[in-house]
């Protein structure tokens, strides 16, 4: 076996796991706490990665480009929360199905607009475009980097979550949002908060994927479905059940891709193997959900009291 | 005079949907006299996409069960027309059987999972199944993978059944469109229907009224999924190509929009829904590149202003529920 094949796949899986924690972060507590479902939360994944992709090209420094992308996703969350989706927490799931799909034609065009049909590639400051050597095993910085920053995110997210004051309401919200509004919170601030500090997560995970795939139109249109499926795999409206659940599937994605014809060439012909493979390690996210789903409904991870 | 006076229908909406319908009884012949024969090919895509949407309707509105999966019928439909004129068999006979067969044994497996579950996990575990159906036919490489398999035959029928030309094939869409809402309209009028219905309102009360809701639903989604599969069939045979592209989730986020624009849970509401979508989709895409802006901008006041859609705007001013 190679050891070093495997590790690097490892953190493959690990770099993936964390994107797609950044992105289900956000999505699990709009869902939770507000009850919204927000197909167009790959859209600020999206925008996320144009700003940052423009700051850098016009200052040349990557972490401005990330700072003042940060700050422009959160207004742009901040907007859609304050003009469209507050008129809609009280409506059914059908209706937020269709206006976030809208959100997406809306923000997918104005992109193509704005930025051209073509996408965005953004260089890396040459510190980071490097490799590290440890041994006889070559890991890319920048991979590292990602994986050290979801995990930042993430420790600060529980920080934020399970020992502020705003973490209180956001738990208390994920829970039972009907208790926390007769207890005289003043709902509609901490709904346009959690919605723009999920908007800005996700436009994070964009900055941060986009300069080793470059930013595009619709990037973030696929990867939004599998965080949906993180989302109910880990519990609607728990940031902790969005972390393990973003691990084991990013992980899971990562392995079975590289491992799962090796393995299933131990029971069947190998030229079998290798068409149905690649289909079954795509599917596996689903087949997972669908198993939860029919055993565990809600979700591996639960809230605390969650209904 | 009377006698036809007796036909009419009372209410404006049902004038409009019975002039539509004889309007699109006509409509190859009118497209004949203006010579624009492109105008039959897009007016048969409307009308398959028409009758999976009404089947959609049918769990969706009636039901109360919004699946996000739906698509995958159509793939079922058309997959069994491809793979068996892969092999040489052409009898269309055997292609609907085939696709209400397959349609039918899978909706039941995966409806018989799926409805154990309510409300958004329900959305999430129908499109979860149906992104199965697309990875499958995307490794099946006998079948084309994702290049999609060519369909170089149509159908067979008896000579006066047959889809050959394309003015054929649309009078088989327009005849299984009447069908479909002849269909649907006696099932909802059903004591079938009313149990659907009424388990989509309060579905503990229909439990405790004696009824098993859990079978009368899961019935209602085989059948669904069965028309939705002929229209499938018909989709293969009009492109005469088919891929798993036809599966994926946006397919099935566009047939639940088709619904929503005609106005969920009426007779006619999804075939206007899908019509306009179609239409809509086809001007505006020659109009601009930027149609898909025109198209969200659309869809977001549709739902942030236009409760009931194009049916409830028909009826706007009556008393109905």
């Amino acid at each position: 076996m190679d050891w070093n094949l495997l590790i690097t796949q490892l953190m493959n899986g690990l770099q993936m796991g964390l994107l797609l924690f950044l992105l289900a972060a956000g999505l699990t507590l709009i869902f939770g706490i507000m009850d919204f479902i927000n197909l167009s939360h790959g859209s600020f994944y999206m925008i996320g990665a144009y700003f940052c992709g423009t700051v850098v090209a016009k200052t040349g420094s990557f972490l401005t480009g990330i700072a003042l992308g940060l700050a422009g996703v959160f207004i742009i969350g901040a907007l859609v929360e304050w003009f469209i989706a507050r008129k809609l927490y009280r409506s059914d799931h059908l209706d937020h199905v269709l206006v976030t799909f809208g959100l997406i034609l809306i923000f997918d065009t104005l992109v193509h607009m704005i930025w051209g049909a073509s996408g965005m590639a953004i260089p890396l400051p040459a510190a980071l475009n490097g490799q590290i050597t440890l041994g006889s095993l070559e890991l890319p910085t920048y991979r590292l980097l990602i994986i050290a920053a979801g995990l930042a995110v993430a420790g600060l997210l529980y920080v934020l979550v399970s020992k502020t004051r705003l973490g209180m309401l956001i738990r208390a919200g994920a829970s039972n949002r009907t208790m926390i509004e007769a207890l005289g919170v003043n709902i509609n601030r901490l709904f346009l908060l959690v919605f723009a500090l999920g908007a800005m997560l996700a436009g994070l995970a964009g900055m941060l994927i986009a300069p080793i795939t470059e930013a595009s139109i619709g990037m973030g249109n696929d990867i939004i479905i599998i965080a949906f499926v993180v989302v109910i795999v880990g519990g609607i409206g728990s940031v902790k059940g969005a972390f393990y659940a973003a691990l084991i599937l990013g992980l899971m994605d990562t392995l079975s891709r590289s491992y799962l014809d090796d393995l299933m060439k131990l029971f069947m012909s190998g030229e079998y193997a290798e068409t149905a493979a690649p289909a079954i390690s795509a599917m596996l996210v689903y087949i997972l959900m669908a198993g939860v789903l029919a055993f565990k409904p809600q979700g591996l991870f639960p809230p605390a009291g969650a209904k | 005079m009377g006698a036809i006076m007796k036909w009419m229908p009372a209410s404006l909406a049902g004038r409009v949907y019975l002039g539509l319908l004889l309007l699109l009884a006509i409509a190859p012949f009118i497209f004949q006299l203006i010579d624009q024969p492109f105008y039959l090919d897009l007016l048969s895509r409307a009308l398959i996409l028409a009758i999976a949407a009404l089947s959609l309707n049918l769990i969706l509105g009636f039901g109360g069960m919004v699946s996000l999966g739906h698509a995958a019928y159509i793939g079922i439909g058309a997959y069994s027309v491809g793979i068996a004129s892969y092999y040489d068999y052409y009898d269309g006979w055997l292609h609907i059987a085939l696709a209400l067969g397959v349609s039918a044994v899978f909706a039941l497996i995966t409806g018989a999972i799926s409805l154990r579950t309510k409300g958004v996990y329900f959305i999430m575990i129908t499109m979860a199944f149906s992104q199965m159906v697309y990875f499958t036919f995307l490794s099946l490489e006998e079948y084309g993978a994702d290049d999609g398999l060519v369909i170089y035959q149509r159908s067979e029928f008896p000579a006066w059944l047959s889809m050959e030309s394309n003015t054929q094939l649309y009078y088989w869409i327009f005849g299984l469109l009447l069908l479909t809402l002849f269909f649907i309209h006696r099932l909802v009028h059903s004591r079938f229907g009313k149990v659907i219905i009424g388990s989509k309102f309060n579905e503990t009360r229909m439990q405790s009224l004696g009824f098993n809701t859990y079978r009368y639903r899961l019935s209602c989604y085989v059948i669904s999924a069965m028309i939705c599969s002929l229209a499938g069939v018909l989709m293969g045979n009009f492109t005469g190509f088919i891929s798993p592209d036809m599966i994926g989730w946006a397919r099935s986020g566009e047939l639940i929009f088709m619904v929503i624009i005609g106005g969920v849970s009426t007779l006619f509401g999804p075939l206007a829904g899908t019509l306009v979508f179609v239409l809509l989709e086809e001007f505006l895409s020659k109009l601009t590149v930027y149609w898909h802006l025109i198209f969200g901008v659309m869809l977001v006041l549709l739902v942030l202003y236009g409760k009931g859609g194009l049916d409830g705007l028909l009826k706007r001013g009556k008393q109905h529920d």
